[in-house]
């Protein structure tokens, strides 16, 4: 299958990087994903994926499947296998709270995951690893705790279901079942395994070097005693961007050493900066991305001054050449944002062809921005830090499947 | 609105209490406070505007030096570890009635304070104190016994607590201070989202507080603005309506209603009606669908969550309940 987490990404000889802790590319070329799930051993999601999807959940699948943003996986085909024979899974996903500020990016593995748990009615969990952005961003416990149950309202905003979810900090949650786990795993890796996966150096405190069990364990089951009790064998699905892949391929090599399924995942691509492929989103750099506070003015704004065009530079060359959709952002940005399909195609075709010029597919781009923007603004609005509490609490989740 | 400075200094006299009062211009903070008053031998008072998960609110008045440490207070008051918060804004204009940076327990002369409990820490029982008297303009110096003259004269008996005292709270050891927990909880209107100044302001509010709460925020916690590029701070969580929190049935099923008349009304014209004829009713009820689902999925499921939480609370309330 390709999979070696012994392997180590070469980083100097490599033209791209990416692990969790770095994603960068040669100066002006895009990351080259299918060199990415080569040298990862993962595979990708074809179409015949997405019509499974279609076939197995009886609903229309999430556009981000159909625009090929979640493009790459692990054992996916094995997760729909034991669905169909009746055999259940859950849901795992995180996030590391850096900033208050959370941009359309970080909300892109959010919402993919609600439709996977509303799709196939299964439990999630979700870990904010605040210990990791205290070691990592050198913030204070205190401000990573803080940070960590700001962005669960924004998480709880994209429509999580209470009943089915439970979201949980690391400095909150972490000893009991879950630290042995921890503990289980942290045996079977050694240091020199880390450094070859991580990239860390002797130079790197013990609290980093010690860290990859805590991401790992909530793919087992044990790890949530008040959820998945006598479920030892409950399979986990994981959702995420595909620069967190080195967390789950040492998780996928350990599992089976210490009796446990490893679990699959499903990868998603790098959400682009608003200035183009090669931008970096920056929290320094609020035109680099949209935010979920931004107003609709501050949309408008942002998208008609700083998204990058691949339209010609003149009218007349436009028409003539057509736009580059490659590095086109507004066209990008609709392809994950806008879900009508017959839509999307005649853009395509339009503005590929010169017909359509940049300044309309910004409007259109514009509109449906700042719908989503509102829809989760509102959202956002009605959850109270009593709303926080409970989805946080550790309660037991009756009816979690179906 | 409710009492003005000039109308409780008045209130003072009649009553007899003495006070000796100090102008200076607004302060926001303890620190600049004690700029103007700080030499005048008497102690400076902080004071913190509280609520607890079931909405009711406290003012708990200390010394400047005395530490208030939140979680022993919620716990000593049976509310839990981590059942006391900042109140929020809204409730320092709606029910205390006075600006930012102005706790205090003259505050409470309002009828909309009328179920806010007082905590007075028994420190400031050995010297003339320092208050705002319902604006940050002017502090006036009393004693103990004249603000419990004042006290006693709105219908509340002053209790003084020593705040610092760690009190074990347990199976065997109830709750030393729940007796001062409000029997009402206060309605509060809805006030909708004040315009910039309230926010700025709330930036230089916020350092007092945060200072007393003893965080070792390295950044500036309180400090909500968004990298949004126009200079003004927001709020993130945009309305802090009272009213969430209650999975209100009536407001729901409106707004439902609200969506889909604006879509008919929209969709229905001569132009359309000419169009599809007979077929406008189909027509409609695909566009409605398409519009509407990704809507009201939304409200819905917030809808739940909400209902959810409060079935949650309730559980956990009826629990300490039945200690």
């Amino acid at each position: 299958m390709g999979e070696n987490a012994n392997e180590v990404p070469q980083e100097e000889e490599e033209d791209q990087i990416v692990n969790p802790f770095q994603v960068t590319v040669k100066k002006g070329e895009k990351i080259d994903y299918d060199k990415l799930i080569d040298k990862f051993g993962c595979q990708r999601l074809d179409p015949s994926f997405v019509e499974r999807v279609e076939r197995v959940t009886s609903r229309p699948p999430h556009v981000f499947l159909r625009r090929g943003v979640f493009f790459a996986h692990r054992d996916f085909n094995e997760i729909l296998d034991a669905y169909e024979r009746g055999e259940n899974f859950y849901l795992y996903t995180g996030r590391g709270p850096s900033s208050e500020a959370l941009h359309l990016g970080h909300l892109v593995p959010f919402m993919f995951t609600k439709y996977l748990q509303d799709a196939f009615k299964v439990p999630l969990v979700i870990q904010l690893t605040d210990d990791e952005k205290c070691m990592w961003k050198n913030l204070s416990v205190e401000e990573s705790q803080r940070l960590a149950r700001e962005n669960a309202k924004d998480i709880i905003a994209c429509g999580f279901d209470v009943t089915r979810t439970f979201i949980f900090s690391d400095f909150d949650y972490v000893g009991g079942a879950f630290y042995k786990n921890m503990v289980k795993v942290a045996k079977c890796v050694t240091f020199n395994k880390v450094v070859g996966i991580f990239g860390f150096t002797p130079e790197d405190h013990i609290g980093k070097i010690s860290f990859p069990p805590v991401q790992a364990v909530p793919s087992f089951p044990s790890s949530f005693p008040h959820l998945f009790s006598g479920k030892d064998d409950l399979r986990c699905l994981i959702p995420c961007a595909i620069d967190q892949d080195p967390y789950f391929r040492m998780t996928r090599d350990v599992a089976p050493r210490i009796g446990y399924q490893k679990p699959a995942l499903i990868e998603s691509s790098f959400f682009p900066a608003l200035q183009g492929e090669t931008g970096k989103m920056s929290a320094s750099d609020p035109n680099s991305a949209i935010y979920v506070t931004d107003s609709a003015k501050d949309i408008k704004k942002k998208v008609n001054n700083h998204a990058f065009s691949g339209g010609q530079d003149s009218i007349e060359k436009h028409r003539e050449l057509g736009a580059n959709l490659e590095v086109d952002i507004p066209f990008k940005y609709l392809t994950f944002f806008l879900d009508d399909d017959d839509e999307v195609e005649h853009i395509r075709k339009e503005y590929g062809s010169g017909r359509m010029l940049t300044g309309e597919v910004k409007q259109k781009l514009i509109q449906v921005l700042t719908e989503l923007v509102e829809r989760h603004r509102k959202a956002r609005a009605a959850v109270t830090e009593e709303m926080v509490d409970v989805f946080m609490a550790v309660r037991p989740l009756p009816n979690m499947f179906g | 609105m409710g009492f003005s400075k000039e109308l409780l200094l008045a209130r003072l006299q009649e009553l007899g209490i003495h006070f000796v009062s100090y102008e200076h211009p607004v302060v926001l903070t303890l620190e600049a406070q004690a700029k103007y008053v700080g030499h005048l031998g008497s102690a400076l008072s902080k004071n913190l505007f509280l609520k607890d998960k079931k909405h009711r609110l406290y003012v708990v008045s200390a010394l400047a030096d005395t530490k208030v440490d939140l979680k022993v207070l919620s716990q000593r008051l049976g509310l839990g570890k981590g059942g006391l918060r900042m109140a929020p804004e809204e409730s320092l204009q709606e029910v205390l009635q006075v600006p930012l940076g102005c706790v205090t327990p003259f505050a409470l002369i309002n009828e909309s304070a009328r179920s806010v409990a007082l905590l007075l820490d028994q420190g400031l029982k050995a010297q003339k104190c320092l208050f705002h008297p319902l604006s940050n303009d002017m502090t006036i110096s009393l004693s103990a016994n004249d603000l419990d003259k004042f006290l006693i004269s709105i219908g509340r008996s002053p209790s003084y607590v020593d705040l610092e005292a760690i009190v074990p709270v347990g199976k065997d050891q109830p709750p030393d201070l729940a007796t001062l927990v409000p029997t009402e909880i206060v309605k509060s209107l809805d006030v909708p989202q004040q315009g910039t100044p309230i926010q700025i302001a709330a930036e230089n509010h916020m350092p007092r507080e945060k200072k007393l709460m003893e965080l070792q925020g390295t950044e500036k916690i309180s400090n909500k603005s968004k990298p949004a590029g126009d200079g003004v701070t927001k709020k993130p969580s945009g309305d802090k309506n009272p009213s969430t929190g209650v999975a209100d049935v009536q407001k729901f099923v409106n707004e439902i209603m609200d969506k889909t008349s604006a879509i008919l009304q929209a969709e229905v014209s001569e132009a359309s009606i000419q169009k599809h004829g007979k077929q406008l009713g189909n027509v409609l009820s695909d566009t409605i669908r398409k519009r509407l689902t990704l809507d009201l999925e939304n409200l819905v499921m917030t809808f739940k969550n909400t209902a959810y939480t409060e079935g949650f609370q309730s559980k956990i309330g009826s629990l300490s309940l039945h200690k």
